[in-house]
């Protein structure tokens, strides 16, 4: 009891310093729309000349669209969650105090993230999308159920984007310079996320390649269910599985890398 | 350029820095609401006006807040200031700031003007040409900051790799490879252990003395002034508190030196002329003596009457002194 | 570049004061960057690695606008090359802008950690100190990702080639590039009122970047008319390349307007120029 009291004392912690930044947060939710506004046009474009491409029709893929402005910042699908500073902690060699602190590390900034994921999708997610959505003729299911269903999948995002990012972030006990694997992760976060293009329009076994990876456990899963596309079990079912896995990997690499910095006397 | 030189003349008889009745007002707005906000005018500055001459070396001192960093940003061309006459030689700072730039030094304690992931020599070729230093005067002005700051091993190590200390000597010397007749120096000695501290006051010195560099030094540390100034400024407020030698400071705010004296065992307070027992400790005792007078008539006396086993002499913090000043004038 | 330098230092600026000042701001802003370069260099590795994650990135951009044309044979009535030809010349220009003038964004920041005082007791144009700080030829990948993909749909696009279009090339390719540095000075100075919102900047600069990408046919005619009109972005490439590519003119344009991104790159940055001015003197002023 006392342990989740704790995390959640965490997780408050990390929304509240978000909420700090007030400015870069408007300034943050003018982009998004920007953003937002350019890639309906080419999207309607493209459904223009395939309607019903990937089984979405218009107000579908207009929604997917603002769902994506809202969750790039929330799931910080491009990097720019807490792995940054974690990341930095790292080769400043500040991690060695958290180790031994009496707190599992993990947890820590997973609640960190979460705290920090909330506070983006109310104050950077909600406003792109109630604006896509009052702008442009979307697709919103009617019924509360689904609502709940998708909720549901966009907590089993946060903790696959996560465990992908802790993952990163862990790899600065071993590389000196994490520009690299940042760009890296920028890159798979917006080609496999769907960010770039919905993962439904890939073609061929790229596509059958792409929405098998955790990141379609991001943005993907979460809108299709919205969408009435996915049956909720199944998808809970493929984001959970990434979510013990990558969590489980994050568990192990923690292990090795705590072994590394005991027995460099850190 | 015919009629700015003119002037330059005029205001050297003023005074190599001069101010006039300057003011600088911020406008502070404040949440007070969800949506509301206050608007508030600070006068970070007030009515400021001195004159600095060539070649002198003052300390311009004063509590956080009080307006010595405005003073300063203004009279470096930084800052704007809302109204009244700043000329340092001969120049406005805020309308020819970049014709300014060549002529002074200056070095923030607090932030380095040198490029932080490059090496420390870098930022020394790069004034080389920004400055426009002539080859052989560059090297000179080089090879001397690094002998005497101690840089020689410093010189292809990245800033941001270098300890406070080592920054600060580093930036003293790109702040003086281009001859400038006046330097700045805002905090140098903030956050430095005894050595480095010791190094950089040597070297101003040195500094002022041969080359009558006009030095004005903001500080929180009274070493610095008693080591470096024969002149010292107080501001508070935005206003000029005091302006004269470091002893009349003394005198003026009324200020106590302490003398902490451990005698053999515990016993009565002690009864010396022009000391009074402030505090009594076990053997341990606090005599208070005007901070004007030397302490040397004070040791022996007490040496020759008491059983003494240590002692030591406490200078007034210049908060107190100031903070003193401060309130006998609001008495008065 | 410093096309804009800090003019204005004094009330009443005259042209020989403008023109020094640009001569000053070039000087400063070569020999900051040309030290940056030196430094970059001595880590030859990590600078090609950085060099292609830069050309990667970008270039997955593209991958995006493929696998969109996997599915359809045209967007908004323009193929695939034609598209690419949009594609590359928007790259390239943006590329080149955030080689020279990329540093900019990092404004807001300097003034919160209060490091934009050290560049004003220089003797050199705050403009140039603060755009070729950081200067990263690693940017360059964006501009050869650029050209390369221009100089595929060149290959592929089916364009009667007269000597004016050959012309118009290069000087579109340096137009955009002002228009865009135009932008990058201007987000600059709005971060002198705004220091947290340096991601306003990117809705003008990645944004328009990106919007430049696509054929003005796929944009509502509110759109299309902002960025003709009021952020004169059309004139980056859509408006010239519309002529090369012999197509009917967004908003009904007159042919002409194909040949005036020069005029208004020019008039872009000294707008850009006088917003950065007001913005500094703000600065000075309020000292925050």
């Amino acid at each position: 009891m006392g342990a989740g009291r704790l995390y959640a004392a965490v997780a408050a912690g990390g929304f509240r310093r978000y909420a700090t930044y007030r400015a870069a947060t408007a300034a943050g939710v003018f982009t998004n729309t920007v953003f937002g506004l350019i890639l309906v046009s080419t999207y309607r474009a493209l459904w223009d000349e395939r309607p019903h491409l990937g089984g979405w029709d218009q107000t579908q893929v207009v929604t997917y669209v603002w769902l994506g402005q809202a969750f790039l910042s929330t799931l910080a699908i491009g990097g720019g969650g807490v792995e940054n500073e974690l990341m930095d902690r790292i080769r400043t060699g500040d991690v060695a105090i958290d180790l031994y602190r009496p707190v599992d590390l993990q947890l820590w900034w997973l609640a960190t993230d979460l705290g920090r994921a909330f506070f983006q999708l109310l104050g950077r997610g909600v406003v792109p999308f109630v604006f896509g959505a009052v702008c442009f003729p979307v697709y919103l299911p009617t019924d509360a159920g689904t609502w709940v269903a998708f909720f549901v999948a966009v907590l089993l995002a946060m903790l696959v984007g996560f465990g992908i990012r802790y993952l990163v972030a862990l790899s600065a006990f071993w590389l000196l310079d994490g520009m690299g694997v940042t760009q890296m992760a920028w890159l798979a976060g917006f080609f496999c996320s769907g960010m770039l293009l919905p993962l439904n329009v890939f073609p061929g076994a790229l596509g059958e390649v792409v929405r098998a990876l955790p990141w379609s456990a991001l943005l993907q899963a979460p809108a299709q269910i919205l969408l009435g596309h996915a049956d909720p079990l199944g998808t809970y079912a493929f984001q959970g599985a990434w979510a013990v896995a990558l969590l489980g990997a994050g568990r192990l690499v923690q292990s090795a890398a705590t072994r590394r910095v005991v027995v460099q006397g850190g | 350029m015919a009629k700015t030189a003119e002037t330059a003349d005029g205001s050297l008889a003023e005074g190599f820095i001069a101010l006039q009745d300057v003011a600088k007002v911020f406008e502070v707005r404040r949440k007070t609401g969800f949506l509301k906000r206050e608007r508030r005018e600070v006068r970070a500055v007030d009515g400021l006006s001195f004159t600095v001459a060539r070649g002198e070396m003052v300390g311009y001192i004063g509590p956080n807040g009080a307006g010595k960093s405005t003073t300063i940003k203004m009279l470096t061309g930084i800052l704007t200031p809302s109204a009244g006459r700043l000329r340092v030689a001969g120049i406005d700072p805020s309308r020819e700031r970049r014709r300014l730039a060549h002529r002074i030094g200056v070095v923030f304690g607090q932030r380095t003007t040198l490029w932080w992931d490059l090496p420390l020599i870098d930022s020394y070729r790069l004034a080389h040409r920004m400055y426009r230093i002539p080859d052989a005067r560059y090297r000179e002005n080089l090879d001397r900051c690094v002998e005497l700051l101690e840089l020689q091993a410093l010189l292809d190590v990245p800033v941001r790799q270098l300890s406070l200390g080592q920054r600060m000597r580093g930036d003293i010397a790109a702040a003086l490879l281009h001859d400038p007749e006046v330097l700045y120096l805002d905090e140098p000695t903030i956050g430095l252990d005894v050595v480095s501290k010791a190094k950089v006051r040597g070297f101003l010195r040195e500094l002022n003395a041969e080359r009558s560099t006009t030095v004005l030094l903001t500080t929180h540390d009274l070493q610095d002034i008693e080591q470096l100034c024969s002149r010292v400024m107080v501001i508070d407020q935005g206003r000029l508190m005091y302006d004269g030698p470091l002893a009349g400071l003394h005198e003026a705010g009324e200020s106590e030196r302490t003398l902490v004296v451990d005698l053999e065992r515990e016993l009565p307070p002690v009864v010396v002329p022009s000391a009074r027992v402030v505090r009594v400790e076990g053997p341990r005792q606090w005599l208070a003596f005007p901070a004007g007078q030397s302490a040397a008539p004070l040791v022996a006396r007490l040496a020759a009457e008491y059983p003494l086993v240590d002692l030591s002499v406490r200078e007034p913090d210049i908060e107190a002194v100031i903070a003193k000043m401060y309130a006998e004038k609001a008495v008065s | 570049m410093g096309e804009v330098g800090e003019v204005g230092e004094v009330g009443h600026p005259g042209r020989g004061r403008v023109r020094e000042a640009v001569r000053e701001g070039v000087r400063a802003y070569l020999m900051i960057a040309g030290m940056w370069v030196r430094s970059t260099m001595a880590y030859r590795a990590s600078f090609v690695m950085t060099t292609f994650g830069s050309f990667a990135t970008t270039f997955f951009d593209f991958v995006g606008i493929m696998l969109m044309f996997s599915r359809v044979d045209a967007l908004g009535g323009w193929s695939l090359p034609e598209v690419a030809f949009l594609y590359g010349l928007s790259g390239t220009s943006f590329g080149l802008a955030d080689l020279v003038i990329g540093s900019m964004e990092r404004l807001g920041r300097r003034v919160r950690d209060g490091t934009l005082d050290t560049l004003l007791v220089r003797p050199a144009p705050v403009l140039a100190q603060v755009a070729a700080d950081q200067f990263a030829l690693r940017r360059l990948g964006r501009v050869v990702q650029g050209l390369l993909v221009l100089g595929w749909s060149v290959a592929r696009l089916d364009v009667d080639w007269t000597p004016l279009k050959l012309l118009l090339m290069p000087v579109m390719l340096v137009s955009g590039c002002g228009i865009f540095c135009a932008v990058f000075v201007a987000g600059a100075a709005f971060q002198f009122l705004a220091q947290d919102a340096s991601e306003v900047q990117n809705a003008f600069t990645y944004g328009g970047g990106a919007l430049l990408q696509y054929p003005p046919t796929v944009f509502a005619r509110e759109l299309v008319r902002g960025v003709t009109f009021v952020l004169p972005l059309a004139f980056v490439n859509w408006l010239p390349a519309t002529y090369v590519l012999g197509r009917p003119y967004p908003l009904a344009l007159p042919e002409w307007v194909a040949f005036a991104p020069p005029l208004v790159a020019v008039a872009c940055c000294a707008l850009a120029g006088l917003a950065w001015r007001a913005g500094l003197r703000s600065y000075r002023s309020t000292g925050s």
